[in-house]
């Protein structure tokens, strides 16, 4: 379990990684990763009993990526773990790798095949039916993105959760207020969204999505209320970690060129831990 | 001749087995009542999963509860199942591999007098164009009992149509059930008549007839539609040189379309695919649409004949 500085270093690696991985693959959905990175490197470095030797493992926690789109943090702290050889980052998107453009559950640690938007919750939903039928302890997070919102089937699993009391179930809205075509308030207005899912009977808190301190102990503290699910609303900054992709929406899945992945390396290594600074 | 729905024979099966396996569960979408689930509800309450009307989330919930180590049986509408959820179907199900068993209920045209919004005749092209899936329609009590006895060893996503009505008995009490291995029930060498469901009962009516007018002809059970068994496709077309397919469903993609990919590029002969026409179907009882469409063992005898002649 990461304290907080060592996390800020571990996000900061990750985008390194992410960036560069993007930048071979000449694909990736950049915005949306850097977006997501410090909530994944919260759950994976210090929330989530996961056992990279035994990805399998039945007790361990699950995770699902319901915005696939965003799966390069993903993938990198996957390799970062042990979960797969770093060098497999290389493949990225290439000829018959297995490291496709959304999660694929032939790589050890991804529970589930995602990218069509609107599935992970229901999904979610299934994995902590089974773990209260089963009588065991862990627990299902599943990231949401804040455009996908607007799939029906959300709120499909949003009623089935808060019915079954499925109180082992962590929904994080990824709040980055952007999608890919402009602000979602624009595009299909959400708010007031917490008001939504507290409406559902889901139990509600809103954090700074960046803010490792306040994710860390927020995720760790669930469920809030015994009996009901939790929705964890993250409010992030698209492009998160770069000065010139935040905020930006042409970055959804923009390639950085070769002097924009300098740049951003430049911003982001002084931040990155003793193990990146060489 | 006994007369039960094949859901109901499913219902029976899946309670008993469901008594020694614990992680077999039951999931509807408010149609337990249907589905003949009622019992299995009440028999076993802690296998059984309600999600409401809602049949992506019925399909995702199943999905999540087979990658955490259960074994879900959807039984929900076929009409709604292959169309409202059919990409929860390809991701969740057949594209993750998670071992959900679909059943889709009320088939075809069992809601005939309901119109086109529940008529269900375009599942099996809808679910055979995905990869890694198994299709497969019992053609009766006996034959769906067998089936789940087999569904209940194997991990693999699949699914299964089955009708709302009582369906004549082709099978006595034994017979075998192999996934993607099709069943001869009456040789001939005249022609051959491929059908699936309720409707190998049909083919055989229609080959007792043909017979009687020294018409000899073949009946073949094709109960798994996905994975087709080729074989016996392609030595029908050598050794009866005809072949005629029965299904309810469009006739275009299903057990019809299947089989003729296989003669196509096997061993081409004339063949007639007797389906439902690409048009909204009639309204009406499903045997009054059946029988407007030529899905009567009369009309197979008459196709028969019309196909014989013009092919020699």
């Amino acid at each position: 379990m990461l304290d907080k500085q060592l996390l800020a270093e571990k996000a900061a690696q990750i985008r390194i990684d992410l960036l560069e991985m993007i930048y071979n693959a000449g694909m990736g959905h950049t915005g949306s990763s850097l977006s997501n990175t410090d909530i994944l490197t919260t759950l994976y470095y210090s929330v989530m009993n996961v056992n990279p030797n035994e990805p399998n493992w039945e007790d361990r926690d699950r995770f699902v990526l319901s915005k696939g789109h965003a799966v390069e943090s993903y993938y990198c702290i996957l390799a970062d773990l042990g979960f797969i050889d770093k060098d497999e980052l290389t493949t990225f998107c290439q000829y018959q790798s297995r490291l496709i453009g959304h999660p694929n559950n032939k790589v050890p640690g991804v529970e589930m095949n995602t990218g069509a938007l609107g599935h992970g919750l229901s999904v979610a939903v299934g994995m902590a039916k089974a773990a209260k039928m089963d009588k065991r302890d862990y627990r299902v997070f599943v990231l949401m993105g804040d455009g996908e919102q607007a799939e029906g089937s959300i709120w499909e699993a949003s009623m089935s959760a808060a019915h079954f009391g499925l109180d082992n179930l962590i929904g994080i809205i990824d709040r980055n207020r952007l999608q890919i075509t402009g602000s979602t308030e624009e595009v299909m207005a959400l708010e007031p969204l917490a008001e939504k899912w507290k409406s559902f009977g889901w139990q509600v808190v809103e954090v700074d999505g960046h803010d490792f301190q306040q994710l860390r102990e927020t995720l760790s503290s669930i469920p809030v209320e015994k009996g009901r699910p939790t929705l964890v609303v993250a409010n992030t900054v698209k492009g998160k970690g770069v000065s010139f992709s935040e905020n930006n929406p042409t970055w959804h899945h923009h390639v950085p060129s070769e002097d924009e992945l300098n740049r951003a390396i430049q911003e982001l290594k002084p931040f990155a831990g003793a193990d990146n600074n060489g | 001749m006994a007369k039960i729905a094949n859901k109901a024979a499913i219902c029976d099966k899946l309670i008993e087995l469901a008594g020694i396996d614990r992680d077999i569960l039951v999931l509807t979408s408010d149609s337990r009542g249907s589905a003949s689930m009622s019992k299995f509800a009440s028999e076993i309450p802690e296998q059984f999963v309600e999600v409401g009307i809602a049949e992506q989330n019925l399909v995702g919930i199943a999905a999540g509860l087979a990658a955490s180590g259960k074994k879900p049986y959807i039984a929900s509408y076929a009409a709604f199942l292959s169309m409202r959820s059919i990409e929860q179907i390809k991701v969740d199900v057949a594209y993750s591999n998670t071992n959900v068993k679909i059943i889709g209920i009320s088939g075809g045209l069992s809601y005939g007098p309901l119109g086109m919004s529940h008529h269900a005749l375009q599942d099996i092209a809808v679910m055979r164009a995905i990869p890694n899936i198994k299709v497969i329609m019992p053609a009766d009590r006996h034959e769906s009992k067998k089936m789940i006895e087999t569904l209940v060893q194997i991990d693999d996503p699949v699914y299964i149509r089955v009708g709302r009505n009582p369906v004549e008995d082709v099978y006595d009490g034994n017979c075998n059930f192999q996934i993607g291995k099709a069943v001869t029930i009456m040789d001939g060498s005249d022609i051959t008549i491929i059908a699936c469901g309720r409707f190998v009962r049909t083919a055989i009516d229609s080959a007792v007839e043909l017979k009687k007018q020294g018409i000899s002809c073949r009946v073949i059970n094709m109960h798994t539609i996905k994975p087709l068994d080729t074989q016996v496709i392609i030595k029908a077309a050598v050794e009866t040189e005809h072949i005629i397919t029965l299904e309810e469903h469009s006739v275009n993609g299903g057990l019809g379309s299947a089989v003729a990919e296989v003669v196509v590029q096997n061993q081409p002969v004339p063949m007639k695919i007797i389906a439902i026409p690409d048009e909204p179907a009639i309204s009406g009882k499903p045997e009054e649409v059946y029988e407007y469409y030529g899905l009567s063992a009369s009309a197979v005898v008459k196709e028969t004949k019309k196909l014989l002649k013009t092919s020699g």
